[in-house]
């Protein structure tokens, strides 16, 4: 197929680009481990003795697959039939086992004996020092600063897992700051050490290879969906940070007639506010000034604070594929709120912004009686002392 | 603003038996930063770096990212600064150093262009890998800048040969797999890496990263042309030392890598 007419969701280039989004733009001393990494995956991935591992932890480790809820009470609220795909039910209680179970086993591969990897709300931090403990590698977690203040008890998780968590002081403090010192890390180390990254971003392989370790969730939800609506749902929606758990549920379904619904943060909106740029290793949607420096991301989620998007997600967006809307700090505790009353399971914040476009356009943009799919990336427990202090300081609980 | 090109000056002083002292500054850093480019350009400096400040330098250790900071802080811009460089009266070849975020929004020819217009005749922009370089490659080489690749201890001997083929203006040699930042003796990997590019290209060869001191820099030129140092000026600017201790640092490696003598 030529570039132009692969299907949505194929395999990038050679040189890893999504049409005009992706590339390699990583400085030369780390070249070498991005070719070496794209060599062991592609070798990897096409050995039936590394998918069989792969599978066979997730399922005995991590819990797969993860049931599809319908949720009763909320869908007869909206006029729709809503469906969660319950990523918070995997090990570490969100989609990032997923990925980091490849990724670790890869390392293993590979010959290296340790990883390094970056985190925001601290979820793929946990997932990573959890990975690593299963499979005996020594493991270094990047944090911005005000992460760790506001995700305390992730850092305390990590290190109970024998992880180091490294707090990160540079920049703005959050995940674009924490990538940029894991990224400097593994360029002194990477001998030794595989960089563990933590969304569908950075230079290739990684944007193809983390979708291909979180595709596993959205062949699940293809056939489970399929199973309960004798159908594919009408709408297709996930929360978009860099766009991992995006990019695996997509890929379920990117060539059905599924409408794919990626929600942004309001204040890291890559697709609405950001304009081609590079950071990070790849060409994508940025959040940048007239200058080209990079701005940074607000909003309530430390799991969406990012100032890029996947660049496969750019791509999606420019040929028409997916949607990408936001959702502002307001809804998402509102949406948080709702899905724990209603239904009696309490959201991570990060996928609340989903479910918080859901519930905004429900018998709007989506019409009364259409089916919906949400990737519940991941269960609430992290956020809970947040939403607590800002739901009391609105005077909504004592 | 007329400067000499980076790599005709850099082949003409390696034919004259001179070692090469590279220095690095961050441009917007101080008020004082344009005195500063002239004072070590006066004290011996045969090419300058000019740092164009980023927001996320991920090939940069705490010392350069400070800097940059503090340059963004008082309200640098690629075009501020650059109009600021051609101002200045200097007969030192000047090389930009920038990610290439910054370049991708100007636009690649206007980029270009504006080095050309004052007077920067080669450019560095380390996270431009040799896959994604053709476009770059292309605009410098309209208006006459040298753009210089840079090859690392960790890369194979084949991609060597295909960027020394590419590169202009100098070869850039990682002296140490790692970021920008000061280190000890130890962890140079100088002869290696060097002697990895020697077969494929008669370009100067100069070494960066890690490159600290006077003592470092003398070992340095015993194997490569030339020694890039970074981070162990800008410390100094960063503690005050302002052109005049700039001077005298760069006084100290030019007289260390002087008294090195050729044995080829
Ligand atoms: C539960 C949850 N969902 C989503 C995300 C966002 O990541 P991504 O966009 O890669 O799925 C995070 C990130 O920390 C998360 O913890």
């Amino acid at each position: 197929m030529s570039e132009g007419s692969a299907a949505p969701m194929a395999e990038p280039t050679k040189a890893g680009w999504f049409g005009d989004f992706g590339g390699r733009f990583a400085p030369e001393p780390l070249m070498p481990a991005c070719l070496q990494l794209e060599e062991a995956f592609r070798d990897a991935w096409a050995d039936p003795a590394f998918h069989e591992e792969f599978e066979e932890v997730l399922h005995s480790f991590g819990g797969r697959p993860t049931p599809i809820t319908v949720c009763k009470r909320l869908s007869e609220e909206l006029g729709i039939t809503l469906l969660l795909k319950r990523e918070d039910l995997a090990h570490t209680g969100s989609h990032k086992i997923n990925n980091v179970i490849g990724q670790a086993l890869l390392t293993k591969r590979m010959g290296k004996s340790k990883m390094i990897a970056e985190t925001g709300a601290g979820q793929h931090g946990v997932a990573s020092a959890t990975a690593a403990a299963l499979l005996g590698l020594e493991c270094t977690v990047y944090m911005g600063e005000v992460d760790t203040q506001r995700q305390a008890l992730n850092v305390f998780r990590m290190e109970l897992l024998g992880a180091t968590v490294h707090p990160v002081t540079s920049g703005s403090r959050t995940l674009k700051d924490a990538v940029n010192e894991a990224m400097r890390t593994w360029v002194a180390q990477v001998d030794d050490t595989h960089y563990c990254l933590g969304s569908v971003m950075g230079p290739h392989p990684f944007p193809w290879m983390v979708r291909e370790f979180q595709s596993i969730l959205g062949t699940e939800a293809r056939d489970q969906s399929q199973a309960i609506l004798n159908d594919v749902p009408d709408y297709v929606v996930a929360c978009v940070g860099g766009g991992s758990n995006a990019a695996g549920l997509f890929s379920g379904f990117a060539e059905s007639r599924s409408q794919l619904i990626g929600v942004e943060a309001l204040g890291g909106a890559a697709i609405a506010s950001g304009i081609p740029g590079v950071l990070h290793g790849m060409m994508s949607q940025i959040l940048q000034d007239e200058q080209g420096q990079i701005l940074e991301a607000h909003s309530i989620s430390a799991g969406l604070d990012y100032p890029g998007i996947g660049p496969e997600h750019a791509h999606l967006a420019s040929i028409g594929r997916a949607t990408y809307a936001t959702a502002d700090d307001d809804e998402v505790l509102d949406a948080l709120e709702r899905l724990s009353n209603t239904e009696g399971i309490i959201p991570a914040l990060e996928p609340s912004h989903a479910l918080a476009w859901i519930m905004r356009e429900a018998g709007k943009k989506i019409p009364k009686g259409s089916t919906v799919l949400l990737n519940m990336s991941g269960r609430g427990d992290k956020d809970v002392a947040q939403v607590r202090e800002i739901l009391q300081a609105k005077g909504r609980f004592q | 603003m007329s400067r000499p090109r980076l790599e005709d000056r850099l082949r003409e002083r390696v034919a004259a038996k001179r070692k090469l002292l590279i220095p690095y500054v961050m441009a917007g850093q101080s008020e004082d930063w344009l005195e500063t480019v002239q004072a070590i350009a006066d004290a011996g400096a045969d090419a300058i770096e000019i740092g164009l400040p980023f927001s996320d330098p991920i090939m940069d250790g705490p010392v350069i990212q400070e800097a940059a900071v503090l340059s963004l802080e008082r309200g640098t811009t690629p075009q501020s600064v650059l109009n600021e460089l051609g101002r200045l009266e200097l007969d030192t070849p000047l090389v930009v150093m920038t990610y290439f975020n910054l370049v991708y929004r100007a636009g690649l020819d206007r980029f270009a262009g504006r080095l050309q217009e004052v007077g920067v005749t080669g450019c560095i922009i380390p996270d431009l890998s040799l896959e994604e370089f053709s476009g770059w490659e292309k605009a410098a080489e309209r208006v006459g800048i040298d753009p210089v690749l840079l090859v690392a201890p960790s890369t194979s001997a084949e991609r060597a040969k295909a960027i020394c083929e590419r590169s202009r203006g100098f070869l850039y040699a990682v002296g140490r797999m790692g970021v920008t930042g000061e280190r000890d003796d130890a962890s140079l990997e100088v002869g290696a890496v060097v002697s990895k590019v020697r077969p494929f290209t008669s370009l100067p060869v100069c070494v960066g990263v890690g490159v600290s001191t006077p003592e470092q820099a003398a070992a340095v030129v015993k194997v490569a042309d030339g020694a890039i140092v970074g981070s162990a000026l800008v410390r100094r600017l960063l503690e005050g030392g302002g052109p005049e201790g700039a001077a005298t640092f760069i006084g100290e490696l030019r007289s260390a890598i002087d008294s090195v003598t050729f044995d080829a």
